[in-house]
């Protein structure tokens, strides 16, 4: 059987080369997949169709498979974020403590529903399954700084500061 | 390496922090460095070099009382102050050596005279990012005792002995699983740390991580050793950036000072960790779920047996053990099984820690010894509820547990006991909730979690948990009907006793204690068209006219 | 109970049968000509066990086994077919009729339909479940086959065939949960992939997701007997 010839970096953007050497580290053995998509989100963001299949076919994954593997985790996103993303924690003892309601005040005032960015790009809206910082609930994350004890005021008054940006 | 010169980083330690006069740990865990914490230690570093005093300024985990957050205790004295802001640190320092900081001076001593620390007891005193601050507490010293003085056996005799239970959820006797993984032939065996706590309001296994990493790497060490292993992995949520830096900073430390690699204390032993990332899917803490996703695939769990200790990561045998469990190896080996297996209740040895949160007085990490009365968590160590409202229910054991009723408080907190309630013990989440939740609503928001989680590959758990979500939507928005109520009981039956892994195995639970302890809810809801706790918006039933 | 014995004997439905060492109890229940049904296990594809119709009790144990995966042992005593098995199987059967859109009468599979025929075998006459009515589509972009998204039971019978016997792996699922979907490649149309038109997905689907274009409005009896025997010819090489 002739060697295998991994493909050669989608482009010389340098950020492949991060995720050729995560890929590299793990010998390019096939269980690095799920290594390597993380050095893809957080060198690019988010993983497209190219991203995906540059690092299926360098790992010998099937192309299926690999983007199985992408949507079965929801810390992967197939979408690039906003410029910034407000992350709304919906844990057990954050909705014991109301974070409904802020997600519904952050609703209204982007017009988007939770999962989606503002059209201009500027913000993302995400919510997630637990940060632990349940002892602080309701938590919210600006950026992925977290606030605790957040209230609705204080969630509307960071996203007013990063809308006049 | 070997135990003297481990002796005598311990020793430096001690003469280096001899050297000072004072001691100011601040607590930089999530909670607390969510509210400036490490703003606050630059200024303590600042205002300790200006005052001219010999001042040691340490980060240090957990200190356990979030609520109180930002946390700082002055030794030696051992005065705590609370909610301290970074203005204050001029005022703690020039404090130090005269009379503490009235303002600031908080009295916990109900909220930590119940506790009993042996998972947090370095919790709150190192600095989790310098090794020699752990080792300075007698740490490793239990992993080269295992390598220079026990054999394999004895260490899982040990564990055996001390009548540890997989602090997960499932309570599997720890000793007996070290066991099979030691008996499965083969050269080459795992151990593998779950970290993946996914578990909404739990954190106890962060804590652990963030604020005390080495003693996992050590308890999984001398697993390692016990059951022949010679790789292990850390599989942690990729949702705890903290967590993951502090523990890539102790790996490579700890490979540093000789404590992984290759012939580790001069002995034939080798040993390595990496850790996984996980990537946001509560399933992967079901153990072939959490393998499949350390070997890059989709986590969805594969029916058991074979149990991972006879084939797990890549077909070899595996041992698979939650965070707190490694962390409870260290003691044990240091102090002898009997000395562990005297803690704790008939069948449930040992302290858990607990994570304590919703509407309770003091939030926070907690650990007490098993057996403990749930009242005495509640009301004397969270100091109760808060605002004049009046306890409802405390739900443990997260997606997969029950709401116990605030009737039962005279329970003792035990593997067994909570099982027979209709909750589990689970990882450690305990979820105060007053009169201002509703039962119904509680339930349909942990099916809906369950739902989302759901992998998908078996029916029962897939199109089971999405069916009870429309049922339990139904009933909130008092459009339910009692044969609703017949049939979502039904459907708790057949995903409960026919999805594959545990995840569906235990999502009616949440359903299933609701109904057994506050069914008079669901009736309101569904004759009454009424939510008693008001949450749910149900609108006024519109006349039909006929 | 020992094990290296090679030849077990057990119990299945009060009937003494006996067994190789490492069967499963599906096999061993077959040999004999006691039925259980299955839905996601085909012969000649490895089991996953995931549809859960053949679950059966075991005495001693409170937990159901998948016969289809689960191996026999000295003096086991199996049950197939309880009472309450049967329930569990109607509602299994019930969450799938509700779960995607399954009308019989229009469908290319109608008569030659696994999951019909697991619901007239059980009695199923309706379903209690509210419908789900997913707005789902179907590919008709492959030359020869289509996929229709609305009769699929997510038996992953095309991924595991495509992967270990034709060796292509172009299926798979993507999503998670009561959001699960089959796929090729990388979530493409099914024309566009890198598939190699065996057909074989098409024979071991047992609704009408998967069809062959040139049966439509005719009978489309499937044949996945070919499995086996392709398995024992690779063994044979």
């Amino acid at each position: 059987m002739p060697a295998f010839t991994p493909p050669s970096l989608p482009s010389d953007d340098k950020r492949w080369k991060i995720v050729n050497g995560t890929m590299r580290k793990n010998g390019f053995a096939r269980h690095a997949l799920i290594e390597t998509l993380h050095t893809v989100q957080s060198s690019f963001g988010y993983l497209d169709d190219d991203a995906i299949r540059f690092v299926a076919r360098t790992l010998r994954v099937p192309l299926s498979q690999a983007y199985g593997v992408v949507t079965f985790y929801h810390y992967f996103s197939l979408k690039p974020p906003g410029k910034h993303t407000l992350t709304i924690c919906a844990g057990t003892a954050c909705y014991i403590k109301g974070a409904d309601k802020l997600v519904a005040a952050a609703e209204k005032r982007l017009g988007i529903a939770q999962g989606q960015t503002t059209k201009d790009g500027a913000i993302s809206l995400m919510t997630a399954r637990c940060v632990g910082a349940c002892s602080r609930a309701p938590v919210t994350l600006a950026d992925g700084v977290v606030a605790g004890e957040a209230s609705p005021e204080a969630m509307l008054e960071q996203l007013e500061r990063w809308a006049v940006e | 390496m070997n135990i003297e010169e481990l002796e005598q980083i311990a020793e430096s330690v001690r003469l280096e922090n001899s050297r000072y006069d004072f001691e100011v740990n601040v607590c930089m865990d999530l909670a607390c460095m969510s509210q400036g914490s490490d703003r606050l230690r630059d200024e303590l570093v600042k205002a300790a070099e200006a005052s001219g005093k010999k001042v040691l300024v340490r980060r240090t985990g957990c200190m356990g009382p979030c609520s109180s957050g930002p946390l700082v205790r002055v030794d030696p004295e051992e005065t705590l102050y609370h909610h301290v802001k970074a203005g204050d640190a001029e005022a703690i320092v020039s404090s130090l050596g005269g009379d503490p900081v009235p303002a600031l001076q908080c009295d916990l001593n109900e909220h930590f005279d119940k506790q009993v620390r042996v998972v947090l007891e370095n919790a709150g005193h190192i600095d989790p990012e310098k090794i020699d601050d752990y080792i300075a507490r007698d740490g490793y010293k239990a992993l080269l005792t295992a390598l220079t003085e026990m054999t394999p056996n004895g260490v899982v005799h040990r564990i055996t002995e001390s009548g540890l239970r997989g602090r997960g959820g499932g309570g599997y006797p720890t000793g007996l699983k070290w066991g099979t993984v030691a008996k499965a032939g083969g050269d080459l065996k795992y151990v593998v740390c779950n970290g993946d706590e996914g578990d909404p309001g739990a954190f106890m296994d962060r804590s652990v991580m963030e604020g005390d990493p080495h003693r996992i790497i050590e308890g999984m060490a001398i697993a390692a050793y016990g059951v022949g292993a010679s790789k292990g992995f850390i599989y942690v949520r990729a949702e705890y950036p903290i967590a993951v830096s502090r523990l890539t900073t102790a790996l490579r430390e700890a490979r540093r000072r000789g404590l992984l690699g290759n012939g580790i204390c001069g002995t034939t032993f080798n040993f390595d960790v990496e850790i996984r990332l996980g990537a946001g899917a509560f399933v992967c803490g079901e153990e072939t779920a959490l393998l499949a996703s350390i070997e890059g695939r989709r986590g969805t769990p594969r029916p058991r047996p074979p149990y991972p200790a006879v084939s797990g990561l890549w077909g070899k045998p595996t041992l698979i053990n939650n965070v707190e469990t490694y962390a409870n190896v260290a003691p044990i080996v240091r102090n002898g099984g009997k000395w562990f297996f005297n803690m704790g209740s008939e069948r449930s040895k040992g302290t858990k820690v607990f994570a304590l949160t919703g509407r309770i007085t003091h939030t926070g990490l907690i650990e007490v010894p098993l057996g403990i009365k749930l009242w005495e968590i509640i009301d004397v160590i969270g100091g109760g509820v808060p605002g004049g409202h009046t306890l409802k229910a405390v739900q443990t054991g997260g997606p997969s547990g029950g709401c116990i009723p605030a009737e039962m408080l005279g329970l003792g907190v035990s593997y067994d006991a909570l099982m027979a309630a209709g909750s589990i013990m689970g990882s450690g989440g305990m979820i105060v909730m007053d009169d201002t939740s509703c039962m119904v609503n509680v339930a349909r928001f942990f099916i809906e979690f369950c739902m989302t989680e759901s992998c998908g590959k078996c029916i029962p758990c897939r199109a089971g948990t999405a069916q009870m979500y429309t049922l339990l939507t139904r009933i909130c928005e008092g459009q339910g009907t009692m044969d609703d109520l017949d049939l979502l009981v039904e459907l708790c039956d057949t995903v409960k006793n026919a999805s594959l892994c545990g995840l569906g195995q235990t999502a009616p639970n949440p359903v299933l204690s609701t109904l057994k302890y506050f069914r008079n809810e669901y009736i309101e809801h569904i004759v009454h068209k009424r939510c008693p706790a008001g949450v749910c918006n149900i609108q006024a039933p519109v006349e039909v006219l006929a | 109970m020992n094990d290296a014995v090679e030849v077990k004997t057990l119990i299945i439905d009060e009937q003494e049968v006996s067994a190789r060492r490492g069967q499963t109890i599906l096999e061993v229940a077959r040999e004999n000509g006691i039925q259980i049904p299955t839905l996601c296990s085909l012969d000649g594809l490895s089991s996953v066990g995931a549809c859960r119709m053949c679950l059966v009790e075991i005495k001693g144990s409170n937990k159901l086994l998948p016969a289809c995966v689960a191996t026999v042992y000295e003096g086991m005593e199996v049950t197939t077919n309880s009472e309450r098995l049967q329930k569990y199987r109607r509602n299994i059967l019930e969450l799938l009729f509700a779960e995607r859109n399954h009308i019989c009468s229009v469908c290319v599979s109608n008569g030659h339909c696994e999951l019909q025929t697991l619901g007239q075998q059980h009695g199923l006459t309706h379903v209690r479940l509210p419908y789900r009515n997913p707005d789902l589509h179907v590919d008709a972009s492959h030359e020869r086959f289509t996929v229709d998204h609305n009769r699929c039971v997510l038996c992953t019978r095309c991924v595991r065939v495509c992967a270990e016997i034709e060796g292509a792996h172009i299926w798979d699922v993507k999503g998670r949960g009561i959001d699960s979907i089959v796929i090729t490649d990388l979530n493409q149309p099914w024309g566009e992939s890198a598939c190699t038109r065996c057909g074989k997905c098409v024979q071991v689907c047992p609704t009408g997701a998967l069809f062959d274009k040139s049966k439509v409005g005719a009978d489309h009896p499937k044949y996945p007997d070919f499995l086996p025997f392709l398995n024992m010819m690779r063994e044979a090489q």
